[in-house]
């Protein structure tokens, strides 16, 4: 008996749905028979959201009560990425909502004062337009130089990426407009540098594959990263992959976690020697050929050949050739490819109009033959990973031989095409100087052994917040802009100058396209063809406005405003207690919250003295996730959208609706102005309603016509006034210019679709259950970007020829007869283009790639092991000790990074860049999360809930440390950098042992990072202990590896 | 068709706490004042308001080094001790082989809370002035599993850790489990629950002994307590039989009393006896 869901609660009748059957209709059946015996004491609820906290996304079922307050969540059991399931701060949901201790009226603290005012709307947002106004004017630089940069460096940003990604798109838009540069948020803090490394390798910087793919997996190789703890889960797809084919789980990480104690293999690893272990691993896949040739040479640059020129560090000492030891910085001259001319036949139009072949000369990259010649990127990673032998990696890592050669033999059996290897990583590799690298070291293995591009394989980022990707996607990085179209430089003074450095030979020829049409939202007709799409319009850059530079600015003065919209820098930010001093200097600050968070009341801190702090404040009562509509984009890519569920308390508002309010006021405070500068925020096309509708927004950034869009036949593809069906009408559009686009890779999100069923609606808001192939893959679920591609570069899952590498793993292939591409996901890759078509190198896009470039982003169409450029510290993955680290490099002389940027402002002092060494410092110490609380603890240490399940702080430290020291389980004990010191619990524990590293003993100790001083659930910050330096390429801070003390008090 | 009853396999579960906040949020318990004492486990213990709980505890045996984790509730004994010695009828099982508690028949005695083998019933103070108290323990969601559903903390459990279902299905389910975990290494995997006190509604597949999670291999009741349920009470009910003939004679000789109060006695104590 097949029951479905609706129809045995009909058959029960339950009219208040929302219900999970036991899978089995046995078990159903056998209730039915007892069914309402026992009246539900509450309702469950019908209405369908997607959880607020991590970035899994799980669909959430929730019941309010006739106030609009909840009263009841529950996992919904038709959302296809978690059915059914919930972790415990997705069961707190509730309380979030309606815990008394909510912002209900916006607050103002006044400069010097000691206590917040309770203020209204209205006049808090005239206030904070004056404020701008003011900052603004007394900051704006119109020039740099010779150059045109138009931006002010007194005003800055901060979040949100627990905003939704209208929230986020419009806070891009406000932003530039204003001329703010330090735009910054949490994906600097958590994953910047996976942007930063698997875009140069692989196109993109997002997750490849996505969570429900993990049942695809043969291998998982979990490394930096906690799923069971921070993406509770994921583990019922790898639970899955366990349970229903056998796959096995390799855990790497210093302490034994809670993934840990679900793994077949556990290894522990020094932290901030990812590269060495998995160096140890690509030198093994290479000595033992188990690599995937055919994969390999097809590709990636395996087979490109390198400038002769070209020095590794195993001939310089740990350096690679080029670097300026003065300057810290590399010529990369020496890392390019060699190139060749030669003689191409076009087709073009001569003068009247017929096609006519011509030749041109055209300069390609030269390949070899053969992997064996000695420039081949392939023989120079031969040689660089040659010198990481397990006796090395023993030595770097601490792990033992034998284990390490286990984890080795395991891993390494995904090269074969039938089999599919998973990385799973997250803030244990991102948090590192060398944070990039480490994850160009998964990629490169990923690429050897054939992983990338199939089901069940990937380089998968484990995002962190529910919409940290879909934040970075609208571009709240100080160096972009939506849909990763680059925030202009001043080595960009002119708009030609900008649009060329889009890659002529890939899919981002179309870059031109997509940043006018962004113009084009944003400023409508007075963005033209003419006029350079108003290029300067936007503030160009002229240095590194990161986070940690965002925070040294303030600590010199020179930002006087700030905005920050859901994120808690005083307590995830590194070096917290230099920076909580830092924010002192601000003139005034504007945070967007759902609780009283410390960066709000930094000035009523413990230990401080509140009335020496000149900073005014204004604390905007934000609605949460349930009580506003919007979308989120999970790790996978995938966009849902959320309705309005629930009332937010009191008079907390959606952030659209505060954007909006103060985008008003400050084009009110602009309004007669004729200035120059002053245009941007004048011209500025801001229509969403009154009161603004999110629906208005995402038709901004999905893209929409201003008039009839036509192709070259005159053929209308979008009738005025509607929104674009995909980002492709950009590409192919006559008059590409009537087409305003706010994110070119969400071209389409809200486009009607169908979903599966022949009913039509926007696409994120599709919830359909088709998954043709079983793979869960299930594109009829919500929409996923780009192009609601799931498993991206998956023209890599077919051979060359276009046939699948196995019948297990096929995703698609070329279907011969069609002509065209086919299977269970969109093809990543020009649909009609046959697997045998040949590249014209002198056409421009993907005409001059070839069938078989299944990289379309890379101006080669190769994944690229080897980084000719984009790399700061070398074009592949070399180890070098963390800043601060026990031992001397026992692989070269040099000890870290070399590129990194170090800090030194009030060096010696007690509040300062201080560095500490290992004579003070002895114990390496680590950070992580627990699953109760979620980042700074915004959203859980206020919550009963979140705050019984995990109290306060603690510190664990292993039975070895704890003997040495006179330390019992529980004892308060105080732990010491170089940046200050902090108590906290012991947690005495056999899940850390102490690590011989190059024949040294070494101890490590880990905290939690979740603790401050508000909510319930209080404790000392972690980040009051690490430093202040960056990794070498995005400047994320090194969270996860630092030297500490530790005492008993 | 056998009972229903829950599986735990405790070489699933990932220890996220999520059935134990689940529960909280289903039957809107109110969280405790805790503190960090150097443990992941928190509240420290069963509550009047914790009615499930993971706990967490480190095991090095010959082979290999675990953190085991155990999703920790009422295991829903068949001979319930707290049943057998519940003067009220409060504690019973109920037509779905549920060990169930009805607040509003309790009378705060606390005999289950030293009856228990697990120490699974607590007692919740309703009046400080009185002292007037109820016991409190998890119902395995009666409500939700006489409607269809399963109950908040398996619905919610993540890897799919707790299951729920037919006894005898679930049995099978974790003996297959059990030989597969030996299979991959586990060579101390067993199946928890199948036989204990009758057979235990919580079926449990463990890694390691149930010693080493704070479970009793053979859990056992006292005899007194068998003894209070086969001998004490009927010869309470007796006593009450009694009275109530007497009352019955008194009745009939001075024709109306009150009938209804003594009625009300009565089914219970013919049910109590039953069971």
């Amino acid at each position: 008996m097949k029951v479905s869901r609706r129809d045995f609660l009909k058959a029960t009748g339950l009219v208040a749905g929302g219900l999970l059957l036991p899978t089995g209709t046995a078990a159903a059946a056998a209730t039915a028979a007892t069914a309402t015996i026992f009246p539900l004491h509450k309702r469950l609820g019908e209405a369908t959201s997607v959880c607020p906290y991590c970035s899994v996304g799980c669909g959430v079922l929730i019941a309010t009560d006739v106030h609009g307050h909840i009263v009841n969540t529950e996992g919904d059991p038709d959302n296809v990425l978690n059915r059914g399931a919930l972790c415990s701060k997705a069961q707190s949901i509730t309380q979030l909502s309606t815990d008394p201790k909510r912002l209900h009226k916006v607050l103002y603290r006044a400069p010097n004062s000691t206590t917040w005012e309770e203020k209204s709307w209205d006049w808090a947002i005239a206030e904070i337009a004056k404020r701008v106004r003011a900052t603004r004017d007394a900051t704006f630089r119109e020039k740099d130089g010779e150059v045109t940069v138009n931006r002010t460096e007194g005003i800055a940003w901060l979040g949100g990426a627990a905003n939704n990604t209208e929230d986020c798109y419009l806070a891009s838009k406000f932003a530039r407009a204003l001329g703010i540069v330090y735009l910054e948020h949490q994906a600097r803090l958590c994953h910047s540098s996976t942007v930063g490394a698997l875009g140069p390798t692989f196109g993109r910087g997002a997750m490849t594959n996505h969570w429900v793919d993990l049942k695809n997996s043969d291998v998982f190789l979990v490394m930096g990263s906690n799923p069971a703890e921070n993406h509770p889960v994921s583990f019922r797809w790898i639970t899955k992959a366990m349970e229903e084919r056998g796959a096995k789980l390799i855990v790497a990480d210093p302490r034994f976690t809670r993934s840990a104690a679900r793994a077949d293999l556990y290894v522990p690893f020094r932290s901030g020697t990812d590269i060495a272990f998995i160096g140890g691993l690509i030198n093994y896949a290479i000595e033992n050929r188990l690599y995937n040739e055919e994969y390999v040479k097809a590709y990636t640059n395996a087979l490109t050949l390198i400038n002769p020129d070209y020095r590794g560090p195993d001939e310089l000492d740990g350096l690679f050739v080029g670097y300026d030891p003065e300057k810290r910085t590399y010529d990369q001259t020496a890392w390019q490819y060699q190139t060749e001319k030669i003689k191409v036949k076009v087709k073009e139009r001569d003068a009247s109009g017929n096609e006519v072949e011509v030749e041109k000369e055209a300069t390609v990259p030269r390949r070899a033959a053969s992997l064996e010649d000695p420039h081949t990127v392939f023989s120079i990673l031969k040689r660089h990973f040659a010198r990481y032998t397990p006796e090395i990696v023993e030595r770097i890592c601490g792990t033992p031989r034998n284990r390490f050669l286990d984890v080795a033999r395991l891993y390494c059996s995904t090269g074969a095409p039938d089999k599919a290897g998973t990385i799973l990583y997250a803030m244990g590799t991102t948090q590192h100087t060398v944070g990039a690298q480490n994850i160009r070291a998964y990629a490169i293995l990923q690429l050897l052994l054939g992983n990338i591009g199939i089901p069940g394989g990937g380089v998968n980022a484990l995002r962190g917040e529910s919409n940290v990707q879909g934040s970075t996607d609208m571009g709240l990085l100080y160096q972009d802009l939506p849909g990763y179209l680059g925030l202009p430089t001043i080595k960009q003074p002119d708009y030609q100058t900008f649009v060329a450095k889009y890659a002529r030979t890939s899919f981002w020829a179309n870059g031109p396209r997509f940043f006018n049409s962004l113009m084009k939202a944003w400023f409508g007709d007075r963005a033209t063809s003419q006029n350079n799409f108003a290029y300067d319009y936007l503030p160009k850059r002229s240095g590194d406005y990161s986070f940690i530079p965002m925070f040294e600015a303030l600590h010199r003065g020179s930002i006087k405003g700030m905005f920050v919209m859901g994120q808690n820098p005083f307590v995830s930010g590194p070096n917290a207690r230099f920076e909580r001093q830092a924010f002192g200097n601000l003139d005034w600050l504007v945070v967007m919250e759902l609780f009283d968070t410390e960066t709000a009341s930094f000035w009523r801190a413990p230990g401080v003295d509140s009335a020496s702090i000149k900073t005014e404040v204004f604390l905007l009562p934000a609605a949460d996730a349930m009580e506003k509509a919007g979308s989120v984009v999970n790790s996978g890519r995938t966009i849902q959208w959320r309705n309005k569920v629930a009332n937010p308390p009191g008079e907390a508002r959606e952030d659209i609706w505060i954007l909006d309010r103060m985008m008003r006021a400050i084009k009110a405070a602009y309004q007669g102005s004729t200035a120059a500068k002053d245009r941007p925020i004048l011209d500025l096309v801001w229509d969403y309603g009154d009161p603004p509708q999110a629906e208005r927004v995402a038709r901004e950034i999905n893209g929409y016509a201003l008039e009839e869009v036509k192709d070259a036949s005159d053929k209308v593809l979008v009738a005025a006034g509607a929104v674009i069906p995909s980002f492709a009408v950009i590409t192919s559009a006559a008059n590409p210019e009537a087409i305003a686009c706010g994110a070119w890779i969400y071209g389409g999100y809200w486009a009607p679709a169908d979903d599966g069923t022949g009913v039509i609606m926007p696409a994120a808001r599709r919830r359909g259950q088709n998954d043709p192939g079983s793979l869960g893959v299930h594109p009829f679920w919500a929409w996923t970007w780009p192009a609601n591609r799931h498993i991206v570069y998956n023209r890599a899952s077919a051979r060359p020829d276009g046939t699948p590498w196995s019948e297990a793993k096929k995703l698609i292939w070329w279907d011969a007869n069609q002509k065209k591409w086919t299977g269970y996901d969109v093809p990543d890759f020009p649909v009609t283009r046959a697997p045998e078509a040949q590249a014209n190198a002198a056409g421009a896009g993907l005409a001059a790639q070839s069938g078989s470039d299944a990289f379309i982003m890379k101006p080669d169409g190769k994944a690229w092991l080897f980084t000719p450029s984009a790399m700061n510290e070398g074009p592949l993955p070399e180890h070098y000790e963390p800043f601060e680290s026990p031992v001397a490099n026992p692989l070269s002389g040099t000890q870290f990074n070399p590129v990194v940027k170090v800090f030194d402002t009030d060096l010696g002092q007690d509040i300062g860049d201080n560095v500490g060494t290992p004579d003070r410092f002895p114990i390496v110490c680590t950070t992580f999360r627990l699953t109760e609380h979620w980042q700074s603890g915004a959203m859980t240490r206020y919550l009963p809930w979140p705050s019984e399940a995990q109290p306060g702080m603690f510190v664990e430290i292993s039975n070895a440390l704890a003997v040495e020291r006179g330390i019992r389980n529980g004892d308060v004990v105080e732990v010491l950098s170089a940046r200050g010191a902090i108590k906290a619990i012991a947690m005495v524990t056999a899940r850390w042992k102490p690590y011989t590293i190059d024949g040294r003993l070494v101890h490590h100790v880990g905290m939690p990072w979740h603790f401050a001083w508000q909510g319930i659930a209080r404790g000392a910050s972690a980040n009051d202990l690490t430093p202040h330096v960056g990794d070498g390429n995005t400047n994320i801070p090194e969270y996860k590896a630092f030297l500490v003390d530790v005492r008993k008090v | 068709m056998s009972r229903l009853a829950m599986l735990f396999d405790a070489s699933k579960c990932i220890g996220c706490k999520s059935c134990q906040v689940a529960c909280k949020q289903w039957w809107g318990l109110p969280a405790s004042e805790t503190t960090q004492a150097g443990s992941y486990e928190n509240p420290a213990d069963l509550e009047p308001n914790t009615w499930a709980r993971v706990t967490f505890h480190e095991y090095e045996s010959d082979d290999r080094f675990q953190w085991l984790f155990l999703a920790w509730g009422c295991v829903h004994c068949t001979q319930a001790a707290c049943v057998d010695v519940c003067p009220t009828g409060a504690l019973k099982h109920n037509a779905l082989g549920f060990v169930s508690l009805e607040r509003e028949a309790c009378n705060g005695c606390g005999y289950c809370t030293q009856a228990c083998p697990f120490k699974v019933p607590r007692m919740e103070t309703v009046n400080v002035l009185t002292g007037e108290a109820r016991a409190s323990k998890c119902t395995f969601c009666q409500d939700r599993a006489s409607n269809g559903l399963t109950p908040a903390c398996v619905k919610t459990c993540p890897p799919g850790a707790l299951e729920w279902g037919e006894r005898d299905a679930l049995l099978e389910k974790a003996h297959a489990r059990v030989e597969w975990l030996q299979s991959r290494g586990y060579a101390q995997a067993q199946v928890y629950g199948e036989t204990q006190l009758g057979g235990l509604g919580r079926l449990f597949v463990l890694t390691a002994p149930p010693e080493a999670y704070g479970l009793p291999a053979n859990p056992q009741y006292s005899s007194l307590i068998t003894g209070w349920q086969q001998i004490v009470q009927p010869l309470g009910y007796v006593a009450v039989a009694a009275t109530t003939l007497g009352l019955a004679f008194n009745w009939l000789a001075t024709r109306r009393a009150r009938l209804s109060n003594i009625e009300a006695v009565e089914p219970e104590a013919t049910e109590e006896s039953e069971a």
